[in-house]
């Protein structure tokens, strides 16, 4: 099989998977629970949600293993099993993908702001280390960092994978719309900052994910083809922002809201596209469509 | 001593902590919030002086956000620089001589554990003359009525970042209202917007942490 970077290179966009942390809710993930601990204790809900996303055509699948750092894990006192946790992850994930759909191994944020200076730059690089080696050993073609805001926490991350593991490594950031019209993240980074970066850094695959919708993303992706005409763009977008109907948290865009903007994304400059919070199975199937006639 | 003042302020507008800081680039090897502090203290400035040069320096910044000209490092920086000041008045605060403007109750909800949000909010508002109680995140109804219970004529603070989570928000307020009808709270974080802020039963929405200061400040005049 080729490498995802190879099977970019053909020129054809691809499709990733959408939602994991709202699918778990479903299948009774309590809040205030660990997640990752599911990989242990619900592996069949765990594959079924990674089966659910290649069954509806995405090329390629996050691992549950977002919160995974030693640092987010600590919360739950699962500190010490982090490298089995995230390999667990991969494995799931590699078992649904088979031999013909990539695997990308899901970092995020630690919730550590490094300037502040209370938790040591090394203590965090070394986390996400043993994060990236445990789940490219479970399996995963392609380290995938998201949701992050910091620059400098995102280069870290970046640097841990590119120098401890054989894999791709990709890198995204969430975006909000500033009242001045322009996408920055709440550290203040904007699209071309955070793609000369990571660039830098070593990140083979650059862009977006979560924030308010798929719309907001065709003018990130913009701002990214600004500074960076070649890198390849993944963009995951949230299914809008969510509302609040009858108590219960609803996502606003439907598989058919999202789907008619894929062709402007795509113009834009996207190469991957896929969902985040509240995107569905159906979503994505929606998503895959239009990419297949764009 | 107006200049000494006048410097506290811009220190804390900067974020300029101390004159080893090495933050904001173009005020290195200069004296910081710390140094001001200590010397206009020692000149016998009016502590009551110091923190309202403070609370302007804060509201600036705060300013500046709300336009997003800055971000939340900056903000960081300055609530740093306000908290160093704040730590030369505590003993001013003891004395009575320097009043807080009220107690604020503050914690990030049940099931989530977020506290980058929240901790910047309790420095800002810290930093704006109010006494803050942080329970920390992933707090239970429980936890926050028994506070308001010990601190009355308290206002909460609701924190949540996690969309799915603003369902324990909404309990929450339930909960508090239930029991204390006349204490206000305000809500905030990434998922809200005013209308589900109106909807659970919230009195206040804040945006950003200035939002929540200014909310704060016109209620206590009230």
């Amino acid at each position: 099989m080729n490498s995802l970077l190879q099977e970019l290179e053909k020129g054809k966009v691809l499709v990733s998977d959408g939602a994991w942390g709202t699918m778990l809710q479903e299948r009774g993930l309590q809040i205030g629970e660990c997640p990752e601990s599911w990989n242990n204790t619900h592996r069949e809900d765990v594959l079924a949600i990674a089966q659910s996303y290649i069954d509806a055509g995405a090329d390629m699948i996050l691992t549950n293993s977002f919160g995974g750092s030693p640092t987010k894990l600590r919360h739950f006192g699962l500190e010490d099993q982090c490298a089995q946790l995230n390999e667990a992850a991969a494995a799931i994930s590699r078992e649904a993908a088979g031999s013909d759909h990539f695997v990308l191994g899901s970092i995020g944020p630690t919730g550590v702001i490094i300037m502040m200076g209370e938790v040591p730059e090394k203590t965090l690089f070394e986390g996400f280390c043993i994060q990236a080696k445990a789940l490219a050993r479970g399996g995963a073609d392609v380290i995938c960092v998201e949701t992050m805001a910091a620059l400098d926490e995102a280069c870290l991350a970046v640097r841990a994978a590119r120098e401890n593991t054989e894999c791709e490594v990709a890198c995204t950031f969430t975006f909000e719309k500033t009242v001045n019209g322009d996408y920055r993240t709440m550290m203040g980074v904007t699209p071309s900052d955070m793609a000369i970066a990571l660039t830098l850094a070593g990140a083979s695959i650059i862009g977006a994910n979560c924030g308010n919708g798929i719309e907001g993303m065709i003018d990130i992706v913009r701002e990214i083809r600004k500074v960076d005409s070649k890198t390849p763009v993944l963009v995951h977008a949230n299914a809008g922002r969510p509302v609040l109907e009858g108590g219960k948290t609803v996502f606003p865009e439907t598989p058919e809201m999202m789907a008619e903007k894929v062709s402007l994304l795509i113009k834009a400059g996207a190469n991957i596209i896929g969902g985040c919070c509240g995107t569905t199975p159906q979503h994505i199937r929606a998503l895959a469509q239009a990419i297949e006639i764009c | 001593m107006n200049e000494l003042i006048q410097k506290i302020g811009l220190c804390v507008e900067r974020g300029k902590v101390n004159k080893v800081s090495p933050f904001p680039a173009d005020m290195k090897g200069l004296d910081g919030a710390d140094e001001y502090t200590r010397q206009a203290i020692e000149a016998g400035v009016k502590p009551d002086a110091i923190l309202q040069a403070c609370n302007d320096g804060m509201q600036r910044i705060g300013e500046k956000f709300g336009r997003n000209e800055v971000f939340i490092p900056e903000l960081l920086m300055s609530a740093k620089a306000m908290h160093t000041v704040m730590a030369h008045l505590k003993p001013f605060f003891k004395s009575g001589s320097v009043k807080s403007k009220g107690k604020f109750i503050l914690g990030t909800v049940a099931g989530d554990l977020h506290d980058i949000g929240k901790n910047l909010v309790s420095m800002i508002i810290e930093g704006n003359g109010w006494e803050v109680i942080d329970l920390g995140v992933d707090v239970k109804p429980a936890s926050f009525l028994q506070k308001i219970k010990e601190n009355p004529g308290c206002v909460v603070g609701l924190s949540a970042l996690l969309t799915t989570t603003m369902g324990n928000m909404a309990d929450t307020i339930k909960q508090i209202k239930a029991s204390y009808s006349d204490v206000r709270i305000i809500v905030g974080g990434a998922p809200l917007t005013e209308n589900i802020a109106a909807e659970m039963g919230a009195d206040g929405y804040a945006r950003d942490p200035q939002n929540a200061v200014d909310w704060l400040n016109a209620i206590g005049t009230i």
